[in-house]
């Protein structure tokens, strides 16, 4: 059976028999920075492409399909053409902090990456606040997003960087609660942890009413934390002209671009940990023989699959709803889902303190 | 009271959603509704909708003729000046005389396909046609004679 856990195992072994322990170190960054960034680019192609055709088909239209079979290398086009043009700089900008934005974008979100499982053995990071970790580093995107909106002196730059500030700030509460009714749960912060903790089932099934409200208030909350639609304030083509990076071109906008599928990837993949298992299989209860047939599926095609489910409820999501005002958008995260996840998180305790969960 | 309408606030908001949502996924899950059409490449077996207004055209039956009076509503309805009605007089059998057209000039550079001049024919003497390949190398070329050449009025038409 295929398994990334074999696969690490071996290059580990042949790594010791082979270089002294600094080299080793040395060595295994490398191979994870290499890693990293092969996975960057390979997302960025395919959720690109994936987002043109989901949104194609939702509006019953074909999508590309002229480069390559079924338009497969369309983005590999699009990606060529951008790394051709020139990466222009305003003269009235700040030229240290418009060059930086980008980076501090991507920065954050291969920081991300690392505590997050992609299969059973198989994860960067394992540190034992791995939830906090995330929640932490997650609300730094704000700082690229807003340093991009300034730095562009731009009005619609500004204002978009403004909405999107006010916006992440609200809504990392309302999902910063989701996450804590799980870890309430599990009654662990480490990766590792919540995902063992859900062997003998999902916590969005084993949790009962409070695990579905939760899941349902995350995936809302990290929709408009990753400036979605219908959040997409922040860029609000129509009326922002794309908001914090009308002035970037060329590779640094591929670079904006690229983070946003990014983190619509790190949170999809943080949402699949916590609310659908991880790389654990489908069990149920004591159905031995659909248990085992469940666990010859390798952990790593379970994640990538919850993970793109996930991925693609979100794109759902963006086809379907019309864009929120501003003040639509600050009335739901504070009358309406805050107050909810409040009180859901109080239910989650009452549930988790008298054992009543499965 | 607050709390009841807070709930059904909150209730009819997902439902609401959700019947989006279901209706995208709906048409995510047909691809045969698809409604694009690749354009060059199925040329032969192309389908435009009916109500497609590409060019006026005049149909003409088997014996050659049409039924067109030659009232000039449609070139009193036409907004900006495409359509031009140029008449004559020919001589019936009795010896009347009687008002016909010579010919129906269209001017399909300033059409704006309005469909007014259809609308405003007494007759049914012109109608709307889905075609929509008009480029020409020569402007000349796109001022039409609607009315074939040696045609006449149908026998009843007044």
């Amino acid at each position: 059976m295929f398994s990334l856990e074999g696969l690490t195992a071996m290059i580990q072994n042949w790594l010791a028999a082979n270089f002294n322990p600094t080299m080793i170190l040395v060595l295994q960054c490398v191979i994870v920075i290499l890693l990293a960034i092969t996975l960057f680019a390979v997302l960025g192609l395919v959720l690109v492409l994936m987002e043109r055709k989901v949104a194609a088909h939702i509006q019953i239209r074909l999508g590309p399909n002229r480069v390559g079979p079924g338009g497969m290398f369309q983005t590999v086009a699009d990606t060529l053409k951008l790394i051709m043009k020139e990466g222009l700089t305003p003269d009235k900008a700040d030229k240290l902090l418009f060059n930086l934005a980008p980076f501090v974008v991507m920065m954050v979100g291969m920081l991300l990456l690392a505590p997050i499982a992609f299969a059973k053995n198989f994860q960067i990071w394992d540190l034992n606040i791995g939830v906090l970790y995330i929640s932490s580093i997650s609300s730094l995107s704000v700082i690229g997003i807003l340093m991009a909106g300034w730095a562009s002196n731009n009005k619609y730059s500004l204002l978009g960087a403004m909405r999107s500030g006010a916006q992440i700030v609200s809504y990392e509460l309302s999902a910063g609660f989701a996450v804590l009714s799980i870890i309430v749960f599990t009654g662990s912060l480490q990766i590792t942890d919540i995902i063992n903790s859900q062997e003998n089932g999902w916590w969005l099934f084993k949790g009962h009413i409070p695990a579905i409200i939760s899941f349902v208030i995350f995936i809302i909350a990290v929709t408009a934390e990753t400036n979605r639609a219908p959040f997409d304030l922040a860029e609000a083509e129509s009326e922002l002209t794309a908001g914090f990076h009308t002035e970037y071109s060329g590779m640094r906008f591929a670079l904006f671009f690229l983070a946003e599928y990014i983190n619509i990837f790190i949170v999809c993949a943080i949402g699949a940990t916590l609310f659908l298992g991880g790389w654990m299989p489908l069990h149920i209860g004591h159905w031995e023989g659909f248990n085992h047939l469940m666990d010859y599926i390798p952990s790593s095609v379970w994640f990538m699959g919850k993970t793109f489910f996930l991925i693609f409820l979100i794109m759902w999501f963006r086809w379907t709803f019309p864009r929120l005002r501003v003040d639509q958008l600050l009335n739901l995260e504070w009358k309406y889902l805050l107050p909810i996840s409040l009180f859901n998180l109080l239910l989650a305790t009452v549930i988790a303190i008298y054992g009543w969960h499965f | 009271m607050f709390i009841k309408d807070y709930i059904s606030d909150v209730y009819n908001g997902v439902t609401s959603l959700l019947k989006g949502m279901r209706k995208t996924g709906w048409y995510f899950v047909h691809p045969k509704e698809i409604i694009t059409e690749q354009y060059p490449d199925n040329r032969a077996t192309l389908k435009l909708a009916d109500r497609f207004k590409g060019e006026v055209v005049m149909p003409h039956d088997e014996n050659n003729e049409h039924t067109c009076t030659g009232c000039t509503a449609c070139e009193l309805a036409c907004p900006n000046g495409t359509i031009k009605v140029v008449t004559k007089f020919e001589t019936t059998p009795e010896g009347k005389k009687k008002k016909a057209i010579d010919a129906l000039v269209y001017r399909l550079e300033l059409c704006t396909m309005c469909n007014l001049c259809v609308a405003a024919c007494p007759s049914d003497a012109i109608k709307m046609a889905p075609t929509f390949e008009h480029s020409v190398f020569d402007r000349t070329k796109l001022t039409k004679i609607l009315n074939q050449p040696g045609s006449k009025i149908k026998e009843g038409i007044e």
